[in-house]
């Protein structure tokens, strides 16, 4: 059984009609810039009126044009997201930008084998 | 034996009763369904309130600075602090501060220094390293993590999984075969420091519960000096076992308040919900489930004050803690199944905490010791220690 940490699929245009066809499912996402850095990695919680698809329309209109995303259903989104966090910070030696402006209270430490 | 509560305990369960109805759930409901935290200007208000009621850190000893709160009263507050959304594994997002763990009151002067005293003042976190991949029920035996003898101190090799803060913590209890000729008797108890060359947090484990996760680790010639020793070399079971017996009270307590908890939304509901002209209270299949778990927590409950009574006079307590925990974990769980069932639709939503106590309670009867394993414990006291 292999474990996966880091989400690997491809990136997606961040417009508003590509946020529209995503499911209204709980999970975790991540935005980049053009070149693929990622920028912030995101949770669609249950308080999201429509999980990832409202989170993802609300991330295309405050950014505008020229960023990607990647998403990934998940129940377990709170864990999920921390783990996505403590990887980029372990790979990248900081959290991604937009998060780093307002990290979570506390952030665990992980180095990923 | 009468558990009901003396003047002075109603008084203190009825503080802690408005503290959860008037600070934590109205907090609570801004919160994401799954949240295990405040945001931290909460954390520190509500923090700077329990410490002026009197009860932060109620269950540190006297003698070290605790409120000086006996086990039975302290019972029946986890069952009140456990009233709410994310009260089954955060009581009340751990505004009342606690002890930590309960080892490290068996350290020595110099480790009291170094990691008691800076845990009691909040300034350290720490992590309990005992489940390893070969199994947690049974740890005598499972525990293959090997600590040997190097330059005035041990070298630990193994992995360890479903460690819960060992990310955040900054060291953490781990126990490791010093003898492998000996069982139970050839484990030793280490203080690990987490920034120990040698000591890596390798995952997350996800598991039923979003809010949290539990974590896997690794030791890789990680050498800790002979200081780090917690009790003596070789008798680290023991510790290990008493802290496990102990911590049941407070794990049966916890799935008590929240089957309270459930138990009293389904009654509201029950009273206000109308189907084919007839409230649900008033059909015998909805009121037999609710009778069903009136029994189930006054059961747990007079279970889980008697093992604590036991332990509040300096009784063995093993048999009673092993009951309540698998009264509780058990009879929690059919009480917030059958309030789900009550509710029907709106129970299985993320609007109501009934689907989070649910999932979250599963865990229960697997966690601090399987039901299996507390039957096991009873099995043993009634048809003689010396059974296999």
């Amino acid at each position: 059984m292999s474990i996966r940490l880091r989400l690997d699929k491809p990136w997606r245009p961040l417009t508003h009609e590509e946020a529209t066809r995503l499911p209204g499912q709980l999970g975790v996402y991540q935005i980049a810039d053009a070149a693929g850095t990622v920028l912030y990695i995101g949770q669609a919680g249950a308080r999201a009126p429509f999980g990832l698809r409202s989170e993802l329309q609300r991330e295309a209109s405050e950014r505008g044009p020229g960023c990607q995303f990647r998403i990934e259903v998940n129940m377990q989104y709170r864990s999920r997201w921390f783990e996505l966090l403590m990887v980029h910070r372990a790979d990248h030696g900081a959290l991604p930008p937009d998060n780093a402006r307002n990290p979570p209270p506390v952030l665990g430490r992980l180095s990923p084998a | 034996m009468d558990f009901e509560p003396s003047s002075e305990q109603q008084m203190l369960i009825d503080q802690v009763r408005r503290y959860v109805r008037e600070e934590i759930i109205p907090l609570e409901a801004k919160l994401d369904p799954d949240a295990s935290e405040l945001p931290p200007e909460d954390f520190k208000r509500l923090t700077e309130k329990t410490k002026a009621m009197g009860l932060f850190g109620i269950d540190i000893p006297k003698e070290f600075g605790g409120p000086d709160i006996d086990i039975v009263t302290r019972t029946m507050l986890a069952i009140e602090m456990a009233q709410h959304r994310a009260g089954l594994y955060v009581p009340c997002y751990g505004t009342f501060g606690g002890a930590g763990l309960a080892q490290i009151f068996e350290a020595n002067d110099d480790q009291k220094e170094r990691y008691l005293y800076p845990t009691l003042r909040g300034e350290k976190k720490a992590f309990f390293g005992l489940t390893e991949p070969s199994g947690g029920s049974d740890p005598a035996r499972a525990i293959q993590t090997k600590a040997e003898r190097k330059d005035n101190g041990w070298v630990l090799n193994g992995a360890k999984i479903f460690i819960s803060n060992a990310d955040r913590a900054q060291y953490g209890i781990v126990f490791a075969r010093t003898d492998a000729s000996k069982g139970r008797a050839g484990i030793t108890c280490f203080i690990v420091d987490s920034d120990t060359p040698g000591f890596h947090v390798r995952r997350v484990v996800h598991t039923l519960r979003s809010s949290h996760y539990a974590t896997e680790l690794e030791f890789k010639d990680c050498w800790v000096s002979d200081h780090q020793v917690l009790g003596e070399v070789n008798k680290g079971f023991a510790v290990a076992n008493d802290r496990l017996t102990r911590q049941r009270i407070p794990y049966a307590a916890g799935c008590i308040g929240v089957a309270i908890a459930a138990h009293e939304m389904a009654i509201e509901w029950a009273k206000m919900r109308t189907t084919f002209g007839e409230k649900l209270a008033n059909r015998q299949a909805v009121q037999w489930m609710l009778v069903d778990n009136e029994i189930d927590i006054r059961t747990a409950r007079h279970f889980t004050l008697e093992a604590a009574e036991k332990a509040r006079r300096g009784v063995p307590f093993r048999t009673e803690a092993a009951i309540a925990k698998l009264m509780a974990s058990e009879g929690g769980g059919r009480v917030v199944d059958r309030a789900m069932q009550i509710h029907g639709g709106m129970g299985m939503t993320k609007d109501l905490p009934l689907e989070r106590w649910y999932r979250e309670m599963r865990i229960r009867r697997v966690g601090e010791g399987p039901s299996e394993v507390q039957r096991m414990v009873i099995a043993r006291e009634i048809l003689g220690s010396n059974l296999r």
